[in-house]
C-alpha cells in the first residue's frame, strides 16, 4: 500500500480530535438533559455523599502512598530513555557499528543505574508500618 | 488543501467513530456471552433473540438514568474525565490503517485517517495520554477508593508504557520505519514474512503489555471490584460512566489491531483474503482478553510492579541487544 501524498499528514488528526471530543461531550449533555427529564428523582441528602459505607463526608486531601512517587521517578528515567533510543532504532541500519557501539555504552549506563535502584529496594513494594 | 481531501477526512473520521463506538457496545454483548459459556450459562437471552438487544437496553438504562453529581466532587474535572478516556482512545485510531486501499464508484479510499510517519510513536502516545481519564477522574471524586484505583492507574500505566516502547524498539530496529503501513509492507511476502518469527520475545513482551494497558484481567487493579469498589467509577452514573466503559473496549478493539499490524503480518499483500484475515486476527486477540478474563485471577499490585520492572523490561533490554548484533554480523 503506498502512502497518501498530502502536505498536511497531521490534519486527519485535528479533525478526529474535534469531532470526537464534540460527540463525546453532546453525549453527555444530552444524557443529562434526558435523565432530568425521565429519571425518577428524590432528594434525600445523603444520597449525594460518597460511596464509601457510610463514614461522615469529609473533604479528601488526595494523599496516596509516597510508593507512586517513586515509580514515577522510575518511569521517568526509563522513558527519556526510550524515547532516545526510538531514533536510533529506526535509523539503525544507517547508522552502522558506530551507532550500535553508541547505544551499547548508554544502555550499560543505565543497566548501572538500574542495577542501583534494584539494589536500594527502589523496585520493592514496601510495608508502610 | 482540496476540499476533497477534507471531505474524505470527515467521512473517514465520523464512520469510525459511529463503527466503533457500536463495536465498543457489541463487545459488553460478547463479553458477557463468552463469560457466560465459559461458566456453563446462557448470558443475557431475554432481551431480544439470543439476547442481542441486550446492547440497546443497557445504552437506554445508561441515558435515562439519574445524572448524580456527588457531594465534595470537584465539579469541572469530574465531568471532562469520561470524555478525556473515550476520546482519547478514540484518536489513538488515527494512525491505524484498519484494511488494505480500496477503490468505491471509481474513488480510491485509503482506511487511514492520517498516514503519519511516526504512526506507532503517535498510538503509543495517545494511549498513554488515555492515562488522565481514571487518573483525574479518580483524583475529583473525593472518594478514598476512586483516589487509590488512581494512584494504581498512573503507576501501572506508567510503568508498562517503558515494556511496550522496549518490546517495540527490535521490530521497529528491522523494518527501520515507525509507519504502521511500512510494517505492514515489510510482512506482505506471506506467514514465512510475518516480524513474530524473528521477534517471538517482542511478541510476548508487547502482548503481555496491552493487557497492563487496556487495564484487562490479569491486570484488572485500577477497577477491581474486591478491593477498592469500581476504582475511578464509583462516583459515576449514567452516561458518564458509559464513556469509560467505551474507553476501554475502543481501546481493547484497536490494540488488538495493533498487535496483528506489528507481528502479524496486517493485512499481508492487500488483497480481500488478506483484508479478512485481519479482522480474524483482531478477533482473535479481541477474543482473547475475553478468554484471560474468564481463566485467569487478578494479580496484586506489587506482583504487577514486580512483573514489569524486574522481569519485562530486564528482558526487553536483552532483546534489544541480541536483535543489534544478530543484525550487524
Amino acid at each position: 500500500m503506498d502512502h497518501i501524498v498530502t502536505s498536511n499528514p497531521y490534519f486527519g488528526v485535528f479533525v478526529l480530535f474535534v469531532i470526537t471530543f464534540g460527540a463525546f461531550m453532546a453525549t453527555t449533555v444530552i444524557a443529562r438533559l434526558a435523565s432530568r427529564a425521565l429519571a425518577a428523582k428524590d432528594s434525600e441528602k445523603i444520597k449525594l455523599s460518597v460511596y464509601e459505607c457510610g463514614p461522615e463526608i469529609t473533604k479528601q486531601p488526595n494523599r496516596v502512598s509516597p510508593q507512586f512517587y517513586l515509580f514515577a521517578l522510575l518511569f521517568l528515567l526509563f522513558d527519556v530513555e526510550i524515547v532516545f533510543m526510538f531514533p536510533w532504532a529506526v535509523d539503525f541500519k544507517v547508522l552502522g557499528w558506530f551507532g550500535f557501539a553508541e547505544m551499547i555504552m548508554f544502555i550499560l549506563l543505565l543497566a548501572i543505574g538500574f542495577v542501583y535502584a534494584w539494589k536500594k529496594g527502589a523496585l520493592e513494594w514496601h510495608n508502610i508500618k | 488543501m482540496d476540499s476533497a481531501y477534507l471531505i474524505e477526512t470527515i467521512i473517514k473520521v465520523v464512520v469510525i467513530l459511529l463503527i466503533f463506538s457500536a463495536l465498543a457496545g457489541i463487545g459488553t454483548y460478547f463479553e458477557r456471552k463468552v463469560l457466560a459459556f465459559m461458566q456453563r450459562r446462557l448470558g443475557p437471552m431475554n432481551v431480544g433473540p439470543y439476547g442481542l438487544l441486550q446492547v440497546a437496553a443497557d445504552g437506554i438504562k445508561l441515558f435515562t438514568k439519574e445524572d448524580i453529581i456527588p457531594t465534595n466532587v470537584v465539579g469541572p474535572i469530574f465531568k471532562i474525565a469520561p470524555v478525556i478516556t473515550a476520546a482519547t482512545a478514540f484518536m489513538a485510531a488515527a494512525a491505524i490503517p484498519f484494511l488494505p486501499p480500496f477503490e468505491i464508484f471509481g474513488y480510491e479510499v485509503h482506511p487511514i485517517v492520517a498516514d503519519v510517519n511516526i504512526g506507532i510513536l503517535y498510538v503509543l502516545g495517545v494511549m498513554a495520554v488515555g492515562l488522565y481519564g481514571p487518573l483525574l477522574g479518580g483524583m475529583a471524586s473525593a472518594n478514598k477508593f476512586s483516589l487509590l484505583s488512581a494512584a494504581r492507574t498512573a503507576a501501572v500505566f506508567i510503568s508498562y508504557e517503558v515494556v511496550t516502547g522496549l518490546s517495540l524498539l527490535a521490530p521497529i530496529m528491522m523494518v527501520g520505519s515507525l509507519s504502521l503501513i511500512d510494517f505492514n509492507e515489510y510482512q506482505a511476502g506471506g506467514i514465512g514474512d510475518w516480524i513474530v518469527w524473528s521477534q517471538p520475545v517482542a511478541f510476548i513482551l508487547f502482548w503481555i503489555a496491552a493487557f497492563a494497558e487496556t487495564g484487562r484481567t490479569p491486570f484488572h487493579l485500577i477497577a477491581n471490584d474486591h478491593e477498592i469498589i469500581d476504582g475511578f467509577g464509583t462516583e459515576y452514573s449514567g452516561m458518564r460512566w458509559g464513556l469509560f466503559f467505551i474507553g476501554e473496549y475502543a481501546n481493547m478493539f484497536f490494540i488488538s489491531f495493533v498487535i496483528p499490524l506489528i507481528f502479524l503480518g496486517g493485512y499481508g499483500d492487500g488483497s480481500l483474503l488478506g483484508a479478512l484475515g485481519l479482522l480474524g486476527k483482531m478477533s482473535f486477540f479481541f477474543f482473547f482478553f475475553l478468554w484471560t478474563r474468564a481463566a485467569w485471577p487478578d494479580v496484586r499490585p506489587d506482583q504487577l510492579m514486580w512483573l514489569c520492572w524486574k522481569v519485562l523490561m530486564p528482558i526487553a533490554v536483552i532483546n534489544v541487544v541480541i536483535t543489534g548484533f544478530v543484525m550487524m554480523f
